[in-house]
Order: structure tokens, then sequence, then C-alpha cells
């Protein structure tokens, strides 16, 4: 009671003299915070709404957002996205659910043997990984091509048919699969208790039945995790197709980062580039939004 | 019990068919996940492999699944020809291979951000865990919503800031806006919560400064976390490839991510020997370090998850 009667100048003086430290300590994570996140976030908001060069910029209202959504381009990319993003978030959940459920028998040093395993390509950057993937996809000498020829099939142009290199992008990104996804699905199996599965098997019911009725439902904040991180990452797809086709051939491998990336950096166009960029937020956010309305139902063990 | 020592009298009956019927489901699954494991490790070998083959058997048909007579050619060839290079330091220049320096270069450039991320990090994370102060809540709330963010949207004002304050082309550039990542916080503050405070408040009694406090309790104890989240941080900056692409443009200023797509670019391009050989060189460090931090690695996993 007597702090609220000494005047305000006493009061901030005081607060300031406790909590000093406090801020000493945050103040070096939140400057870098302030300029490097939240002030290009409002400008990237700003700039959307306007021309923006390199010599100064004038207020256009909508008008980026306008071309954005004319463009065939951009339809384009953002279709190419959804596709590589629904496959890669499919197969990559369904595969390290199914190696997950596969390590639980086994002794513990191959479980973790197979872990670090699953894991190794994840710590290898993209860009290494995408250049191993151009040389297995090589029309002539690469390896995806000796096994068709040692079946007697015909060569497949996997980067250089238009047709095929979403496709080939797509196979090189769904035939690793996923160390993450593994590691925690596996971990999460782990802790479910031991007395449903023997609840279960005392009531008569098979090994399908314990899967789908016990282990799938407990699983599911796991899913829902990995659900929301494979899509962002898969809607954010950009160093596979830079590196390995530039968006080729004929722009049907661009997608939405890839397209921003050039609109920024080979058309100059900012300010249409910051209005893609709210775009694909926007779109992440309502995906993950709608994932978690979804699937985060009440899951009690 | 009787049946171990059953098997230690009679040997054979190690694999008696009893006991083949009770595994059998195991080695099955171990064939399996085994099957799987070099189907998704084969890009990683097939990487290796190639470096290791004379350059003259890569264009060869049918490719040669082992090479058959391994050679570091391939190795020598891309020192050489990523062109020389000078390392500028305060005082004296360095020639050397460019391959070799934008070893340096990333090594530097990952070592530095780690360093400072981490500290700054554990700082924040600290103060978030164990100290009541005005806007605690609401610094915390903001740096949460900012891991919703892609890095896209910010991609774009970034690099006009950059190019503002006349740092593109600098690591002063490429390494700034990196720092300001901010899972670590919330790792470290989940971790450091869960700390006991007597310490602490025993080391002030004691008459240390808020600084020593921090530096002689908080950051023993939170060791642990704090090198999971210098793991994965040195990870990020290791691999880093679009922010430095944008930002570096002289060749020698490279990290090892944005010279191997400038190598790929080349002549050199479609000389696969050659380019596996770098991307094995820019890899091999990052292997090691995985085998080197596994369980590091494993624990990060699980403490990033426990969001969800």
């Amino acid at each position: 009671m007597s702090a609220t009667t000494l005047p305000l100048g006493t009061r901030i003086a005081k607060a300031w003299h406790r909590h000093k430290w406090s801020y000493f300590f945050i103040a070096p994570s939140m400057i870098l915070f302030g300029i490097f996140i939240g002030y290009p976030v409002l400008r990237a908001v700003v700039m959307a709404f306007q021309k923006v060069t390199l010599r100064g910029s004038t207020w256009i209202g909508l008008q980026n957002f306008r071309d954005v959504f004319a463009s065939q381009l951009f339809i384009d990319s953002m279709w190419h996205t959804f596709i590589y993003a629904f496959f890669v978030v499919a197969a990559w959940i369904t595969s390290s659910l199914i190696v997950a459920a596969l390590l639980q028998p086994l002794a513990n040093r191959f479980q973790s043997l197979f872990r670090g395993a699953f894991y190794l390509p994840y710590v290898i950057s993209i860009i290494v990984i995408s250049l191993v993937w151009i040389w297995i996809f090589e029309p002539d000498y690469g390896f995806f091509n000796f096994l068709l020829r040692s079946l007697g099939l015909p060569r497949v142009l996997w980067l250089q048919n238009p047709d095929m290199a979403l496709w080939s992008i797509i196979i090189s990104t769904v035939l690793v699969v996923p160390g993450t996804g593994v590691v925690l699905y596996s971990a999460s199996i782990g802790s479910i208790p031991r007395e449903l599965y023997e609840a279960a098997e005392v009531e008569g019911a098979n090994g399908i039945q314990k899967w789908m009725r016990i282990t799938v439902p407990l699983l599911k904040p796991t899913t829902l995790y990995l659900m929301v991180i494979y899509t962002i990452a898969g809607f954010q797809i950009f160093e596979r197709v830079y590196i390995m086709t530039g968006g080729g051939p004929i722009n049907r491998t661009t997608t939405i980062v890839q397209l921003i990336y050039m609109t920024a950096f080979s058309d100059f166009n900012f300010g249409r580039a910051s209005a893609q960029a709210l775009i694909l937020f926007a779109i992440i956010a309502i995906f993950s939004f709608f994932q978690f309305k979804v699937l985060s139902t009440d899951v009690e063990y | 019990m009787s049946e171990t020592t059953g098997a230690d009298v009679k040997r054979p009956a190690r694999w008696s068919r009893r006991r083949l019927r009770r595994r059998l489901p195991n080695i099955l699954i171990l064939l399996l996940l085994t099957l799987v494991a070099i189907v998704s490790l084969f890009p990683l070998y097939w990487l290796f492999a190639t470096a290791l083959t004379p350059a003259s058997a890569t264009i060869k048909l049918p490719p040669e699944l082992i090479p058959s007579e391994p050679t570091l050619e391939n190795f020598r060839n891309i020192i050489k020809l990523s062109g020389q290079g000078k390392l500028k330091l305060p005082g004296q220049v360095i020639a050397m291979p460019r391959m070799l320096l934008w070893f340096v270069n990333t090594l530097a450039l990952a070592l530095i951000s780690t360093g400072i991320h981490v500290l700054f990090d554990t700082m924040a994370g600290y103060a978030f865990a164990k100290r009541k102060f005005p806007g605690s809540n609401l610094f915390f709330w903001m740096i949460l919503a900012a891991l919703m963010i892609p890095g896209q949207v910010t991609l774009v004002p970034l690099y006009l800031m950059i190019s503002e304050f006349k740092l593109v082309d600098t690591f002063l550039g490429v390494l700034m806006p990196g720092l300001a990542d901010v899972i670590g916080i919330f790792l470290l503050k989940q971790y450091i919560q869960t700390l006991p405070s007597e310490l602490e408040e025993a080391a002030r009694i004691d008459g240390a400064s808020e600084w020593q406090a921090f530096t002689r309790i908080i950051i023993p104890l939170a060791a642990p976390a704090m090198a999971v989240t210098a793991i994965f941080a040195f990870q990020r900056y290791w691999n880093a490839f679009l922010w430095p692409l944008v930002i570096l443009q002289s060749p020698d200023k490279f990290t090892l991510q944005v010279g191997l797509s400038y190598i790929y670019n080349s002549e050199f391009g479609t000389n696969y020997g050659l380019l596996m050989s770098g991307a094995a060189l820019a890899s091999i460090p990052m292997i090691l370090f995985f085998f080197a931090f596994q369980r590091y690695f494993m624990q990060g996993l699980r403490v990033g998850a426990v969001k969800g």
C-alpha cells in the first residue's frame, strides 16, 4: 500500500533497482530478437503493400496481392508445394510409425543402432543430399537408370522430364525414412503401459486389434506434433528444388519458397515477394490450426 | 534359468528348433529393418563410394557398386580445382585452396555463432525460469509467437537491412541475423525451471553477485541442456544455406554449402566424382560430430517434442 503512495519516478527507480539484473539477462536475446525478427516481420507486412525498389518505396495497397493471385506461376507453385507436402507428410508419418513399431520387440542395442542409422542422413546438409540425388538421377550413368536397365526397362529422365521432375524430388525425399519420426515414435511406443496390452490379450484381442485400438490412438500426440512439423517443413521446401532443378524444367517444380526467392533476388520485386511470404505464413498457420483442431481431441493414458 | 544352463552344456542347442521358432519373428524384423536402413542410407553410401572411385570409372557401365580401386584422387583434385583463395586475418593474408578456405569459414562462423547463441539463450532462459520481473510473460509470449513465423517472411526485409548497414558480403552480415534464434531460450527455460533454487540463494547470501551466481551455479547445472542446444545450433549453422547464399558474393567468403552449389554451377558441375568428394568433405565433420554426440541428439529430439 505504501508503495502506491510514492511518486511515480521513485517507484520506477525502485522497480528498476530490483529488476535490473533480470533485464540484463534477457537484454541480449531481446535486442537481437527485436532487430532481426520483430522489426523485419513488421517491415515485411508494410512492404507487402508497397512497391519496393532499391531507390525507395510507394504505397500501392493490395496491388501486390492481386498480382500474386492473378499469376499462373503462383497458382502452379502453390499446387506443386501442396503435392509435395501431402505425399511427404503421408509417407514420412507412415514409414516412421512402421519402423518404430518394428523396432519395439528388438533388444536395446539394436534399437539404438537403428535409431542412429535412421537419424544419420538428417545431420547432413540438404545441399549435399540434393547433389547425391542429382547423381543418382543422372540420365546416362546414374544409379536409378542403371537399375531400370538391369530390369530391362527404358531409362527415365528423372529431373529433365517436365512430367517427372516433381515426382523425382518427392521420391528423393520419401525414400529416406525420417529420423526424427522414428526416434519420437519409438520413445512414445516405449512409454505405453504394458498392462494395457496384457488386459487386451486377456480379452482375446489379436495383434492387429491391439495395434489399432491401443498403439495408434495413444500415439496421437506424437502424430500431431510430427504432422505439424512435417507439414511446415513440406510447405517450406526450397533447397532440394533450388539445387536439383532450379524450379524447372519449364517451372514445373517451382515451389512457393523457390518463387519467393526468384521474385526477390532475380526480379528484385521485394514488395511482391513479401506478399508471397505472408501468404505462405497464412497457409502454414491455417494448416497448423486445422491439424490441432482435428487431432488434439483429448488423449489420456 | 534351466534353458540357459542347457544351452551351455549342449552348444548346438543354441539354434534348437524351438528357440529358432521363438526368435524367428525378431530375426525377420531385423532383416526387414536392415533392408529399410540400406535404402535410407544408400544416398550417403553412394556419396562416399563415388567420391572414392577414380573419375574414369565413374562414367562407366555398369557402375561399380563397391569401388574396386578406391583412391583419394577426387579429393586431391577438388582441393586443387576449387581455385586459390586468400584467408584474410588481421595483419596477414594466407593463401590456401578455396575448399579449405570454405571449411575454415564455415567452422569459424558455426563456432562463433553457437558460442554466442548458447550464452545468450542460457541467460534469457535463466531469467524466464527463475526470476519474476514485470513484462516477463509478455516477452516470453513474444518469443513463442516468433517460433511460428517462417524464415521466408523475414528473408527480404533482413536482406534490405543488411544492405542498408552495408554488410552484404561480410561475415558479420551472415552471423548477426542467425543469432536471433529463440527456440534455445524455450528449451533452456524448461530445463532451468527444474533446477533447485537453494544453491543460487546460498551463493547470494555468501556475497556472490548476480552474474557470479549465474556463471558459477546456473551454468554448471544447466550444462546438459546447454550442450543439447549447442549441438543442434552447430548443426544448423554448419548446414545453413539460404541466408549465406543471399549475403555472400565473393567466393573467398563462401561457406561449404554455398561453395558446393557454386562448384555445381561451375564447369565441374557434371564431374560427379569431384562433386561427390566435395560433398563428402562438407559432410565428414557432421558425421563425426553426430557419432560423438549421438546421445545428445536423441535427447534433444525428445525434449523438443515436449512442446507438442
